[in-house]
């Protein structure tokens, strides 16, 4: 059996394989809005935005537009509040123009059990009311516990409940890597990543 | 995060922090066309209060209610504290009821501390103030307001309020609200200065982590934020001072008075203020004058403060006791890409 230290993560994305995904997801998010006029990209903390940014960047060299772009922290949201000690709040940046009427794009980094994204449709609701919501991630893992799929797509990666997925931005971890490991058994939480 | 909010001395300058950076995002709340959030749907929070306080009372309801929570109101004039029953009583009725948290207002010094502590109630206690001990609540607000017009909205985020200088005028000896500033601004850095006549000021003022002064007009121009504080006119025959004229001349804050401050230094008041004794009208209706800033900033202050006592407390223990040695503190500081999505 496998057992190895989730600090031996094997990368199953790196730098540039990163920045292409996100090229590809740009093209494919102008071709679906057709010309992207009224898209609204909405990170979620933490890499989410980082995401979202890079994306708007992208969008912009291939639009010439400038796209606006925020974040929409979920903590509030969430159906496991009582189950965990409380934490700390993301912020939430909602472009000046608002969200009514605009096609708004959720950007994560890992989707997982849908729970993050509910919750996010949820905090969406109390802001506005987009005209439609797509939702563009990274890494899709699979494991679903709700109705929710992703619109855009970096990679789909298959994996066990047992393994965890971590992306490294290099905003945030100083490089850009998705790495997939396997907790070892005296180390069930891992410090970051999905769980 | 601790389980009760008590004391403004039982903050740490972190806690302190993560308080005031949550109440900025719960005030972006009340920016919005819905200004509700549902995250404390199916909590129930009562507001215990054993002494009349409207503001207080209405600051706390507002807060609940904007995080969804199940508010009961329960006030001691008409109800069976009236009838004799005690505050232990009190808290197991709440108890069988199945209460999360409690609010108290109390005129007893260490009321909240004893339903916290006694062991009669399991919900988490927020002290609304007792007697001339505590007012937590309300020194978060007020660092929050100065922290917003001092430092900045955006720019004050994680920053605690080192060098500021703050003084406090009036009457210290009767004043929770001046004890909770006095222990919460030293924690965030501040350099906070008392000025009251002798009679105002209580024994062993000299070991509070601060300055005394009897001279404001001294005081005045190394001033960031001045404090006034209600002159209660019950009082005036205790022979604290000896006319209402007199202590207006002396530590009463006027236009003339006022115009000795640097020039970006605000002008505070925990309300509610009594025009022409202890603040001239001139000055209340200034726009350095911050009392309804300080009213709006309670709502998110507390909304901040019930959030992280009650965000995530039902099964913190169970919680803490499965990941071993991995602290609530931790939790703070990880990202939301380390949670489950």
């Amino acid at each position: 059996m496998d057992t190895k230290n989730p600090d031996e993560a094997r990368p199953v994305l790196e730098g540039p394989d990163i920045a292409r995904v996100m090229t590809r997801i740009a093209h494919e998010i102008v071709e679906r809005a057709k010309g992207a006029d009224d898209v609204v990209l909405l990170g979620i903390p933490t890499r989410g935005v980082f995401l979202a940014r890079r994306l708007a960047a992208k969008l912009q060299e291939i639009t010439g537009r400038a796209i606006p772009v925020g974040s929409l922290d979920i903590t509030m949201y969430r159906d496991d509040l009582r189950m965990k000690p409380a934490r700390a709040i993301g912020r939430t940046d909602i472009p000046v123009d608002g969200v009514d009427g605009r096609l708004v794009v959720l950007v994560d980094d890992v989707l997982f059990s849908g729970r993050t994204i509910r919750a996010a449709l949820d905090a969406l609701g109390d802001i506005g009311r987009p005209r439609a919501v797509q939702l563009a991630v990274l890494v899709d893992r699979g494991h679903r516990e709700l109705p929710i799929r992703a619109d855009y797509v970096g990679k789909n990666l298959p994996t066990s409940l047992r393994e965890t997925v971590k992306v490294q931005l290099a905003e945030e971890d100083g490089r850009d890597a998705v790495l997939l490991g396997i907790p070892g058994a005296a180390n069930s939480a891992p410090a970051t990543g999905e769980q | 995060m601790m389980r009760h909010l008590i004391s403004a001395a039982d903050l740490t300058r972190d806690d302190a922090v993560l308080i005031l950076d949550t109440a900025e995002e719960m005030a972006r709340v009340a920016d919005r066309p819905i200004k509700k959030l549902p995250t404390l749907r199916g909590r129930t929070v009562v507001n215990l209060f054993f002494e009349d306080s409207t503001r207080t009372r209405i600051s706390f309801e507002a807060a609940e209610k904007r995080l969804s929570a199940d508010v009961i109101n329960f006030t001691a004039k008409g109800s069976s504290v009236s009838k004799g029953e005690s505050l232990k009583d009190t808290a197991q009725t709440l108890e069988a009821m199945g209460v999360d948290a409690v609010v108290i207002r109390h005129g007893a010094s260490g009321a909240p501390y004893r339903l916290a502590t006694s062991g009669w109630i399991d919900a988490a206690v927020i002290n609304a103030g007792d007697g001339t001990h505590q007012h937590p609540t309300q020194a978060l607000l007020d660092a929050f307001t100065m922290r917003r017009r001092l430092i900045g909205r955006d720019t004050g985020l994680g920053q605690d309020l080192t060098g500021r200088r703050v003084t406090v005028v009036g009457d210290i000896l009767h004043s929770r609200v001046a004890r909770s500033n006095v222990d919460l601004l030293h924690t965030l850095g501040a350099e906070v200065t008392l000025v009251a006549p002798p009679t105002l000021l209580p024994i062993g003022v000299g070991e509070w982590p601060c300055e005394v002064s009897y001279d404001l007009d001294r005081v005045l121009p190394k001033t960031d934020a001045v404090m006034m504080l209600r002159v209660q006119r019950e009082r005036m025959n205790a022979a604290f001072f000896p006319t209402e004229r007199e202590y207006s001349r002396r530590y009463g804050l006027d236009g003339e008075r006022m115009a000795r401050m640097p020039g970006d230094a605000i002008v505070m008041h925990p309300g509610p203020m009594v025009r022409g004794m202890e603040i001239t009208a001139e000055v209340a209706d200034s726009d350095r004058c911050t009392v309804l800033e300080q009213v709006t900033n309670g709502v998110s202050i507390r909304m901040a403060v019930l959030y992280l006592l009650l965000g995530g407390n039902e099964s913190e223990a169970a919680h803490q006791a499965q990941a071993g040695t991995h602290s609530p503190r931790s939790e703070h500081s990880a990202s939301t890409a380390s949670e489950e999505k």
